[in-house]
């Protein structure tokens, strides 16, 4: 047999491809259920944490479902939706794309120790990729009780200590309106945060500490119609 | 299908046992062929990532070096390339697929990095140079021994890069809270570690050393 005529070569890529194809696809199929579990675990435990509540991967499905008393969906201040499953799947990278009043965005309500926080997901722009995190607060709406961030790609020691409780350790106690009006939490230069509005950067990381600070106004502010009326 | 090893010769005959050990000294695949660089440079910020890449690197080297080794005689050679990097990029989104769901957080630390393992040249480089000509067996030890070379550098490096820019090993942190600035003490993190030119000084650091040491790498001139 020549394999190196052109028939025999294009049996073999033709062989070669339907076989790859098929063990890749079987691979992909076999593992997806397990891969996708972990993503929602994941997302779990960062709303968990928000609230100070750290478990296992394991153990995410379970905490949720007893702190996470409801997931509210949000549009232009109004509630739009209570089912629990449409909150928790709402794609915040496609959110974000549309305007702060237009878009749909879940919020969820926990019940821990008999208080009851609101946990506020958000998406934004670091250096290097995508940011995200979760911000809860008190009852009123407006004072912090805690945050976390995750990110894809940012520097690490740099933009990626944002995750790290050198970070999001300022957060608690913070307030994102001030009389009504919305105020945000600005991220600034590192060392001169002061005020219940403000926190350190990142020194070293100015553009993921920005990207952080666009996020934070820019995810805080649909539900500052709706936080005004509770 | 192997006709070219001789029935005789033992499978850890001096010959076989020098595929495994070449490649950690004399002919390493990155301080003396200088492949692989690009990788090197970019997941050693930390040491575990860098033990998760060696591994993988390992497993694809290995099986891609016998299955390429094991259809030699079918591949027609005007795709050789084409079927080379068709195997190592199956083995590499298995490897990718296996870790998200096996090992999802250190998934995401390596994140675009188990794909680039595609691009890694020292595999494609041995698949060419070797697994073509010689049986599976041979190319099993040289697949191991090749990607052993590079990771004992991936996580030489990534071990100094984490010592000195970060403090901390394996996430550990090795120096105490209270020597830091910050904290009124003396010592600061050596943020240059951080970024990817200081793993290319390391890495010529580690040139130079193993140079010194063994004079048979020296050129003439």
């Amino acid at each position: 047999m020549n394999v190196n005529s052109n028939g025999y070569t294009y049996t073999f890529a033709t062989v070669m491809v339907v076989l790859v194809a098929v063990l890749l696809s079987g691979a992909s199929l076999g593992l997806k259920s397990k891969q996708e579990s972990n993503v929602k675990q994941e997302k779990m435990q960062s709303i968990l944490a928000s609230v100070g509540v750290e478990v296992n991967r394991d153990e995410a499905q379970a905490a949720y479902d007893e702190v996470i008393t409801k997931v509210l969906t949000i549009k232009g201040g109004e509630v739009v939706s209570e089912d629990r499953e449409t909150g928790f799947n709402v794609d915040m990278a496609k959110a974000i794309k549309s305007s702060n009043m237009e878009r749909e965005v879940p919020l969820y309500v926990a019940n821990k120790n008999g208080e009851s926080f609101y946990i506020v997901p958000m998406r934004g722009k670091g250096l290097w990729g995508p940011v995200w995190g979760f911000v809860s607060l008190e009852e009123d709406g407006n004072t912090v009780v805690g945050a976390n961030f995750g990110h894809k790609s940012e520097t690490p020691g740099l933009g990626a200590e944002i995750s790290t409780p050198m970070f999001t350790d300022q957060f608690p106690g913070k307030k994102i309106s001030e009389a009504g009006i919305f105020q945000s939490i600005s991220v600034v230069k590192q060392g001169t945060s002061s005020g219940d509005y403000a926190v350190d950067g990142i020194s070293g990381g100015t553009i993921t500490s920005n990207g952080v600070n666009d996020m934070l106004a820019d995810c805080l502010a649909p539900y500052a119609e709706y936080f005004k009326n509770i | 299908m192997s006709t070219e090893v001789k029935q005789t010769e033992s499978l850890f005959s001096k010959k076989n046992r020098k595929l495994i050990s070449d490649p950690f000294n004399d002919n390493n695949p990155i301080t003396v062929q200088v492949l692989g660089i690009c990788s090197a440079l970019a997941i050693t910020v930390k040491l575990e990532p860098a033990i998760v890449m060696s591994l993988s690197v390992v497993f694809v080297m290995a099986a891609g070096n016998v299955i390429i080794s094991l259809i030699r005689n079918l591949i027609p050679n005007r795709i050789r390339i084409i079927v080379q990097l068709v195997v190592v990029a199956s083995l590499v989104i298995l490897v990718d697929q296996f870790l998200k769901a096996y090992a999802y957080d250190v998934s995401k630390q390596l994140s675009v990095f188990v794909g680039l393992i595609i691009t890694n040249c020292i595999i494609m480089g041995r698949f060419e140079a070797f697994a073509l000509a010689n049986g599976p067996w041979k190319s099993f030890m040289d697949g191991i021994g090749n990607s052993i070379g590079y990771g004992v550098i991936l996580i030489a490096v990534a071990f100094f890069r984490e010592l000195l820019g970060s403090g901390a090993l394996l996430g550990f942190q090795l120096i105490p809270d209270s020597w830091y600035i910050t904290n009124g003490g003396f010592y600061a993190n050596n943020g240059f570690f951080l970024f990817p030119p200081m793993a290319l000084i390391v890495v010529g650091l580690i040139i130079w050393a193993q140079r010194a040491k063994n004079t048979k790498l020296i050129e003439e001139n």
